[in-house]
């Protein structure tokens, strides 16, 4: 950890990947929220089906983000734990008011 | 930085969560199917990605050492940031100009908070970007203060990364 820390705010373009890398994440992006809206237009499907269609894409565009744009794959554990950390407990938190208030047909 | 984005998540997390609570509870209209104009909204979303990628292409650069790069995708980024904020500014007048407010309904009273607080957000990140613009082009930014520009790219990042969840939760889930 002290050594970790050490290394806080030193510049480092090693572990960057190359702007073609960045570009094919961005391209990515950009089917995955094609197919996000297409979803949106489909009528015959039940709506809890494109729901979790739906979050499944919009994780896997937060999580691309997140690793790629925010190199959070090249960052130290601490940080990884910071942000980790704190989304766990705001969706834990979260999904336990929405619960309790009856929000989520499955968890009545 | 991060440390503050492990606290936006509460933030954003606790906006969202309450949007989500009066869904489908507002005793009158207009409500979502009224007002939502998904192409537009699309453009946007589409708009903020790219400025995502414009944005980590501006720290891609000057971890390279070419600051002149980096100053170019820097001002690419925030000029995205405001397309988008533009979209958000209009599709609000054009919500209010069809009887949505933020003392309307429920559905108007947390949309606009969220959305609000967002587009807050986006701006700060404006405002940052040309800062960090303006003293590039009287300093100078160098590779030894590459650290400046990826600290700004994490809150950039941060607030596209919102933005997809809130177009997702928001937009496109069905009601």
């Amino acid at each position: 950890m002290t050594m970790q820390l050490e290394h806080i705010g030193e510049s480092d373009s090693s572990h960057h990947p190359a702007p073609s890398a960045y570009v094919g994440v961005a391209a990515i992006l950009a089917i995955v929220t094609a197919a996000e809206i297409g979803l949106y237009y489909v009528s015959n499907v039940d709506a809890w089906l494109i729901t979790v269609s739906l979050l499944v894409l919009m994780a896997i565009k937060f999580f691309l983000v997140a690793m790629w744009f925010m190199h959070l794959r090249f960052e130290t554990q601490v940080f990884r734990r910071l942000f980790y950390g704190g989304l766990a407990l705001a969706v834990a938190a979260y999904a336990v008011v929405l619960g309790a208030s009856h929000v989520f047909p499955f968890w009545a | 930085m991060w440390a503050f984005l492990g606290s936006e998540c509460l933030f954003f997390g606790a906006l969202i969560s309450t949007y989500l609570l009066y869904r489908g509870r507002s005793a009158e209209g207009p409500l979502p199917s009224d007002v939502y104009d998904i192409p537009f909204t699309s453009v946007s979303s589409f708009v903020l990605l790219m400025s995502s990628l414009a944005m980590v292409l501006a720290v891609a650069a000057i971890y390279r050492g070419d600051e002149r790069r980096m100053r170019i995708w820097l001002t690419t980024t925030a000029l995205l940031g405001m397309v988008f904020v533009g979209g958000q500014v209009f599709e609000f007048t054009e919500f209010v100009r069809q009887g949505l407010k933020l003392d309307t309904n429920l559905f108007g009273s947390s949309f606009f908070v969220l959305t609000g607080f967002h587009g807050a957000h986006v701006t700060a990140g404006v405002l940052w970007l040309l800062s960090l613009v303006g003293y590039s082009l009287r300093r100078g930014i160098g590779p030894e203060k590459a650290i400046a520009v990826d600290v700004a790219g994490l809150y950039w990042h941060f607030v596209d990364v919102v933005w997809i969840v809130i177009f997702t939760v928001v937009y496109l889930v069905p009601q």
